[in-house]
């Protein structure tokens, strides 16, 4: 009762990188409130799953195993999470910010009526007193996540509503095994008494995943491009830097929707975060919500016309000038003297 | 034929993809009014795939329902300058400062006065919010199926509909029954443009309230126009619990707004001549970083 609850995404077999993630965080906020960190994965051949997920310090993992579980559904989903969550009373309860958790986050919580925050960027511990009703929460979740396009920072809080919950991106939060022999308890649900046959009305016809070509997450250098970038043919500039250095390209939302790069290179709040050796800057303005992707790079270099750009703060070396005149000069630079 | 009754779900949202350097006050607040209002991007992708439908099964209808202040019925005007059937604006004090648990209750409400809906289209996610939770929380009111991540819809038949959703790391087509709600991706075809002969036949549409502000010789236009009155609904028009509203219905409370200040870091400033490039790639070389 009262514990905190991680909703695990598992493909083929594999728990998600960002469902590993929020086990971690989980396991650091439920130390922090002396309560138990428990887990739930949903799906179809799901043995051997909780040699994945116990190791993260989860006490109870509740696995609903069914063929009809896999591939994911909106309402057998939910049907199961609202069931256990109204059984089981979490405190919290964290879900990737993926098209799955974005699916079924909002869904659990309308059916709960408790509050849910999006794409949070920091989750802690903390107090909260209210004047009005002159009232003190003790130890509520903080869901900190820029808002306003990325203007403002906020800070959420679910005082009267239970589970607080909140979605988290990939790579947002570190991943980190606590005990390879943590001793956590498997329970088995059955599925029938959580899901009426009634909610399995999607007939998937056709699915075709693949494991994404793009790795900015693993990479050790990542050049990205913002709007200032101007055309995707002066991405093509990025391209050639990111090949000669052996990175990654990357981009921020405003290149992203102005058609300059594909989706899944974008950086920031609603892309991926990166921590790369070194980030290269080109033509970002650096808005909140791109920096909340990249300010933990080691090193940062910005190169802008703009010398006032907000990206220029929080770089070690700031370049002012033309990409299309900066990048050529950087790749015959770099294969003179990398030899 | 089959007509379907299509309803959008539309947001007027500040431009934030546009903030200039204006948008933000001395103090470092935010300069509301030097942001633009717009129709939310995906929920324009949204109203492309609700008139697609129209476009095949033309006896359908197509109505925006919309909350937001008034200046919102601008929503519901842009949508029949591209060829909808009109739509509602919810809008009223009671509302105000809903998150989106309360906003998704009061639009659920209003849908539920609007009789038998078979199709709920919406943009995947605001701009200003990027929650995505109003479609599928909406949906959840009514007690229908959602389908999200929607990038093109199929095919249609009497009780079914069939989509493909770009998630991301792959492609799904699922087939669904009808009544839904959908929500659109960005990566959608865009928004027709505006239709000029509709934009002259309703250019002069408006709300109640903004009828009332037009001098004495304006006003009879309305009497005999009654197509070009906006509906309007407050909170009186739709049973709702008032605890349910605004910011009292609102599980999520704010507990605190920074305004971003950016802690300058020891910037080395280099300029783009040859030599300090170099010494740049040197330096980068040298320490590893690079190479």
């Amino acid at each position: 009762m009262n514990n905190i609850f991680v909703y695990c995404e598992i493909e083929e077999g594999r728990v998600a990188e960002v469902s590993q993630e929020l086990l971690t965080k989980g396991r650091t906020l439920a130390s922090e409130l002396n309560c138990k960190l428990e887990a739930i994965a949903i799906g179809h051949k799901l043995d051997g799953v909780e040699k994945q997920i116990i190791p993260y310090g989860v006490d109870t993992l509740y696995l609903a195993d069914d063929a009809r579980l896999f591939p994911y559904q909106t309402l057998p989903h939910t049907s199961l999470v609202v069931k256990l969550f109204e059984e089981e009373k979490p405190q919290i309860a964290l879900m990737g910010a993926s098209s799955i958790g974005r699916d079924l986050g909002p869904r659990v919580s309308s059916a709960l009526h408790s509050g849910l925050t999006a794409d949070c960027t920091s989750l802690i511990i903390g107090d909260h007193f209210d004047k009005k009703q002159d009232k003190n929460y003790e130890n509520l979740l903080y869901q900190i996540r820029p808002a306003f396009g990325g203007n403002i920072i906020a800070t959420i809080i679910n005082p009267d509503c239970r589970p607080q919950m909140a979605t988290v991106r990939e790579g947002v939060m570190k991943k980190e095994i606590l005990d390879e022999n943590y001793k956590g308890k498997v329970v088995q649900l059955d599925v029938a008494k959580y899901v009426d046959d009634t909610d399995f009305v999607v007939e998937i016809i056709e699915r075709h995943m693949e494991k994404s070509k793009v790795n900015i997450k693993g990479a050790s250098i990542v050049v990205s491009g913002g709007y200032g970038v101007g055309s995707k043919e002066n991405f093509q500039l990025l391209n050639e830097l990111a090949e000669v250095l052996g990175g990654e390209v990357g981009a921020s939302r405003a290149a992203v929707d102005a058609g300059f790069a594909d989706h899944e290179r974008q950086i920031g709040q609603t892309g991926v975060t990166v921590r790369p050796k070194l980030y290269i800057a080109c033509g970002i303005s650096g808005q909140i919500q791109h920096r909340a992707g990249m300010e933990e790079s080691a090193q940062i270099i910005a190169i802008n016309t703009d010398s006032e750009a907000p990206i220029n703060s929080i770089a070690d070396y700031v370049i002012t000038g033309d990409i299309a005149d900066v990048i050529p000069k950087m790749i015959k630079s770099y294969k003179k003297n990398s030899k | 034929m089959k007509a379907y009754k299509i309803i959008v779900l539309a947001k007027q949202v500040p431009d934030t993809r546009n903030v200039g350097k204006d948008a933000m006050k001395a103090d470092g607040t935010i300069n509301r009014a030097a942001l633009p209002a717009i129709f939310n991007p995906e929920d324009l992708n949204a109203l492309e795939q609700a008139l697609r439908i129209k476009d095949k099964f033309p006896e359908s209808t197509v109505e925006i329902v919309t909350m937001g202040p008034g200046r919102a019925a601008d929503i519901i005007r842009e949508g029949l300058f591209r060829g909808t059937d009109g739509g509602i604006l919810l809008t009223d004090r009671a509302f105000a400062g809903s998150d989106t648990l309360a906003t998704s209750y009061a639009i659920g409400q209003a849908l539920k006065k609007m009789g038998d809906i078979d199709i709920i289209v919406a943009g995947r996610q605001a701009i200003d919010g990027d929650t995505a939770q109003v479609g599928p929380q909406v949906a959840e009111k009514l007690g229908m199926l959602q389908v999200t991540y929607v990038e093109e819809i199929t095919e249609m038949d009497d009780n079914s509909i069939t989509v493909k959703r770009r998630l991301e790391n792959g492609v799904e087509t699922v087939k669904c029954p009808l009544p839904l709600v959908i929500t659109v991706n960005g990566s959608a075809p865009d928004c027709r443009a505006r239709n000029a002969k509709l934009l002259m036949k309703f250019k002069h549409a408006k709300t109640a309230t903004e009828i009332e502000t037009l001098s004495d010789e304006l006003k009879p236009l309305y009497e005999r126009r009654t197509d070009l009155v906006l509906t309007e609904w407050t909170v009186a028009d739709i049973e709702t619990e008032a605890d349910q509203l605004g910011l009292k219905g609102s599980p999520t409370k704010v507990k605190s707004i920074e305004n971003v200040v950016l802690q300058a870091k020891d910037s080395k400033v280099i300029s783009s001549s040859d030599d300090d490039i170099e010494s740049l790639m040197v330096e980068l070389i040298e320490s590893h970083t690079i190479g």
